[in-house]
């Protein structure tokens, strides 16, 4: 197998069989580690899915993680689809949560849930685009890369939330690193209480509606992306910039407001956390998740239903890895990372390592 | 009868569903120039890409002066004597000549070791071929031709045999062509063996000995140059009757449509690369610009299609400034508007976006268009119709407009963008390398429907560094050297000699 050679597998066995392959050998390769340490990999494994799928509970968490991932992953698809890396998944996550905060402190107290949702959720993506606007300014206009840009933003906003937290944010005589809790009216709508509303019960869990929200998000993105004049662009200026100009585009113009479209998808995020579960923004609240959208978008391939999937995937990695934990005090929260990271490996980097061995099969008879 | 140099046994090769070579055998004699020629997409390329070890054929066997050899890689390919000039060079720009040609294969523990016993080498190699190459010059500084010749050098000095160039005269001027083909008989007489690849009939007419045609990934004959001539061999490569001529009545141009004024362009650095350009198109006229590539033409073009900023000057299209409608830089989007539709001459880089579909390359530019729009999405449906119109006007083949633009071949990526830029109706064409990597069947179309916009009334302006493709076509001709217009010739007291020297004679 060449490099640049046209792949000789049908388009469905290139988009099922191969992830399904490399997302095995990531287990394989785990269950060998897993079996080095002393544990039984099948019972590990059992636990795992088990603590992912096997009960309410545990369903809501893992579809509570795959909502976010679902964020972070669009966003990280929206600026690949314009030539760019965005890196900066985490960063604009933090970013998108101040601006939720701010949004509550000035309006929980007389505003009702019905203006408080939708404020807040503007809040978050204008603050997400925000973010994200200044390294694609720069990257456009001033030719900085848009990787080392998004990677430094990150720190920006670590450092300038960090300051946030412990001088302005931080509840007067309280030692948790968080603000004060938001009143009802700018709390997302529980999965638990929607199912109420249509008498049934369910359990008690971070799941919330916006998980509707992301996947509206998915066929809003499939739409932009692929079927309108903007999407056209956006992939034109991704795949042939010289292409773009010949057609009379704005290749700037077009990298910037790609970039607002990645922050803002990013920003929806926090939504998830801070007004779905916890109901105040923690300081450690985006926890790696943008970067873990890098992964999704990667994985599953720059298309919403891709990255439905992979997130689904990581969703329940991330759930069934903190059962796992408990379980089995042998395996630590490093070990479920350590997992995430041969996926990104054998999804990402070696993607089409079991090509050549599974190409004869597929090989029409001449 | 002269030895066999190399002998292809029934070479079979697929990539997908694509059968690039059918059971190809061939033989190639020693002491011969051997020609390869075929269409785009005929499996010229990938037959020799067989043979210098970048792909595995799937059948078939390779023999090298009579022995069965398996050529895995290029590293086989060198060491069985077999070496290759590709059509895009192999050079390190800011490294001499000489150690160019040392490179990977520097022997000894120190350069200067391999530096010097390279020199001697070089020297003798020099001499028996007069290649005329200076081993100290900077590879980045030299033309194009001389470029060349490092590559045929470094070939040369890892003990080519038998050498195999594919498109070598694709960027060099007539007379460089010739130089190059003195070289090539100066190999040949001293025992070597050369296989040029080429699309170009009257070179395999000039230079070769023997010719194999290649069409649709078969051998469809072997004959011997001294039998056949232009005619025959595009009957082969085609498969049908080919009409190189292009027809074309004479016609009285009408009123001034382009008229370009003083337009020069600085780089960066200061250089100037258009200097005082004026020239004018009128309606129903075809003006051809010829040139070696490299001496402006390219860059006029860009000019005028809105991609690059003139430094000075003024381009009245109907008597309006262009360049003056909007601030100093006239947009391509608004130049579509106006009526200046542009062919690009780099199809791949700038005129379609080779992993996108047809149906959406035939938008491309035009994707602001009112009719294909259904609110702020696209209309499906009429974005495929349009398409599909373009296919059956322009015989694009497969009929798919579906398929990705890279999986066309060159000469149907040209009429996709063909289709696309006359389909708005423009009152002037800028063509840049209409038929560049074009087969002969393509050619013939797309120089029939410029001709058909010409008697339209259009304005073309026409830049081609195919020569014959500019007598053809024009009905005036500019030449255009070092950045300046040169020379104007009315189409009908051209000649190719006289162009050429036209071309290069004020550059140097």
């Amino acid at each position: 197998m060449k490099f640049g050679q046209p792949s000789t597998l049908p388009r469905w066995a290139q988009l099922s069989v191969l992830p399904l392959l490399n997302l095995l050998a990531a287990l394989a390769i785990t269950g060998l580690v897993v079996w080095l340490i002393g544990e039984d990999p099948w019972e590990c494994l059992k636990l795992l899915v088990g603590g992912a799928f096997g009960y309410g509970e545990g369903i809501g968490y893992t579809l509570f993680y795959t909502t976010g991932y679902i964020f972070t992953g669009l966003s990280v698809a929206a600026a690949f689809h314009a030539g760019l890396f965005n890196i900066g998944g985490e960063g604009q996550v933090y970013i998108a949560g101040l601006g939720v905060s701010l949004a509550c402190y000035a309006f929980d107290s007389f505003m009702p849930a019905v203006f408080m949702v939708p404020l807040t959720i503007m809040a978050s993506m204008l603050f997400g685009a925000a973010w994200a606007f200044m390294p694609g300014y720069l990257q456009a206009k001033r030719g900085s890369h848009i990787v080392v840009t998004t990677i430094m933003f990150n720190y920006i906003a670590a450092a300038l939330m960090g300051y946030l937290f412990n001088r302005v944010l931080m509840e007067k005589g309280g030692t948790n690193t968080a603000t004060r809790a938001f009143a009802e009216a700018s709390w997302m709508p529980s999965m638990q209480q929607m199912g109420g509303w249509l008498g049934l019960t369910l359990p008690n869990t971070p799941l919330n509606a916006s998980l509707f929200i992301a996947l509206i998000c998915c066929v809003l993105f499939w739409l932009v992306v692929w079927h309108s004049k903007w999407g056209f662009e956006l992939r034109t200026v991704g795949t042939n910039e010289q292409a773009a100009r010949f057609a009379g585009m704005n290749v700037s113009k077009v990298v910037i407001v790609a970039m607002c479209f990645a922050g803002a998808l990013a920003g929806l995020a926090a939504v998830n956390e801070i007004l779905g579960s916890t109901h105040r923004m923690n300081m450690t609240f985006t926890n790696g998740i943008g970067f873990v959208g890098i992964a999704v978008a990667l994985m599953g391939r720059n298309h919403p239903v891709g990255i439905v999937l992979s997130a689904l995937l990581f969703g329940a990695l991330t759930q069934g890895g903190l059962d796992l934990s408990l379980d089995k005090p042998n395996i630590t929260r490093e070990m479920i990372i350590f997992i995430q990271g041969l996926i990104i490996l054998f999804c990402g980097a070696l993607e089409n390592l079991f090509e050549p061995f599974i190409a004869p099969l597929f090989k029409r008879k001449p | 009868m002269a030895e066999i140099a190399i002998e292809l046994t029934g070479i079979d090769k697929r990539f997908g569903d694509v059968h690039a070579n059918r059971n190809v055998s061939l033989t190639i004699y020693q002491g011969s120039i051997h020609g390869i020629i075929g269409e785009n997409g005929a499996g010229k390329s990938t037959l020799m890409s067989i043979l210098y070890g970048y792909y595995q054929a799937d059948s078939g066997h390779i023999q090298v002066r009579q022995q069965p050899v398996h050529i895995r890689n290029s590293h086989d390919a060198i060491r069985l004597g077999i070496g290759m000039v590709h059509q895009h060079f192999m050079l390190v720009d800011n490294f001499s000549v000489l150690e160019n040609i040392v490179l990977g294969a520097e022997g000894g523990f120190t350069l200067k070791s391999g530096l010097d016993a390279a020199r001697i080498h070089l020297k003798q190699l020099n001499q028996d071929y007069g290649l005329e190459v200076d081993p100290d010059a900077i590879v980045g500084q030299l033309g194009v031709g001389l470029q060349q010749r490092v590559e045929i050098l470094k070939a040369l000095y890892r003990g080519a045999e038998v050498l195999i160039l594919d498109e070598p005269t694709a960027v060099l001027t007539p007379q460089e062509a010739d130089h190059l083909f003195r070289i090539l008989r100066a190999l040949r007489d001293q025992g070597k063996t050369v296989v040029i690849i080429t699309h170009k009939l009257r070179e395999v007419i000039d230079v070769t000995d023997r010719v194999t045609v290649m069409r649709a990934g078969e051998v469809v004959g072997n004959v011997m140059t001294a039998d056949v001539d232009k005619e025959d061999l595009a009957d082969l490569m085609v498969g049908r009757k080919v009409n190189l001529q292009v027809e074309k009545s004479t016609r009285t141009p009408g009123e001034v449509l382009l008229d370009v004024r003083h337009v020069s362009l600085k780089d960066k650095r200061g250089v100037e690369l258009l200097k005082d350009i004026n020239l004018q198109v009128r309606a129903g006229e075809i003006v051809g610009i010829a040139g070696v590539s490299g001496n402006g033409q390219s860059e006029l073009l860009e000019v005028l299609a809105g991609m690059l900023p003139a430094s000075e000057g003024e381009m009245l299209f109907k008597g309006e400034d262009l360049f003056r409608l909007k601030g100093h830089r006239p947009k391509p989007s608004i130049l579509r508007e106006k009526g200046v539709a542009h062919i690009p001459e780099d199809r791949s880089r700038e005129g379609l976006v080779k992993t996108f579909s047809v149906f959406e390359n035939s938008i491309l530019g035009y994707h602001h268009d009112r009719d294909i729009q259904k609110g702020w999405l696209y209309n499906r449906t009429a974005l495929i119709e349009k398409a599909k119109r373009f296919i059956q006007q322009f015989d694009i083949r497969p009929t798919n407009p579906l398929l990705r633009a890279g999986q066309l071949s060159g000469g149907n990526q040209q009429k996709v963008v063909l289709a696309r830029e006359i389909d708005s109706n423009p009152d002037v064409l800028l063509v840049g390398q209409p038929t560049r990597g074009v087969d002969i069947g393509a050619i013939e179309l797309i120089h029939k429907q410029l001709v058909k916009l010409r008697d339209e009334g259009k304005a073309i302006l026409l830049v081609s560094v195919e020569l014959d493709e500019i007598l053809a076509l024009s009905d005036r001709i500019l030449v255009m050297a070092g950045g300046r217009i040169t020379g104007e010739v009315p189409a009908h007291e051209a000649t190719a000699t006289g162009l050429g020297c036209l071309m290069g004679g004020v550059q140097s």
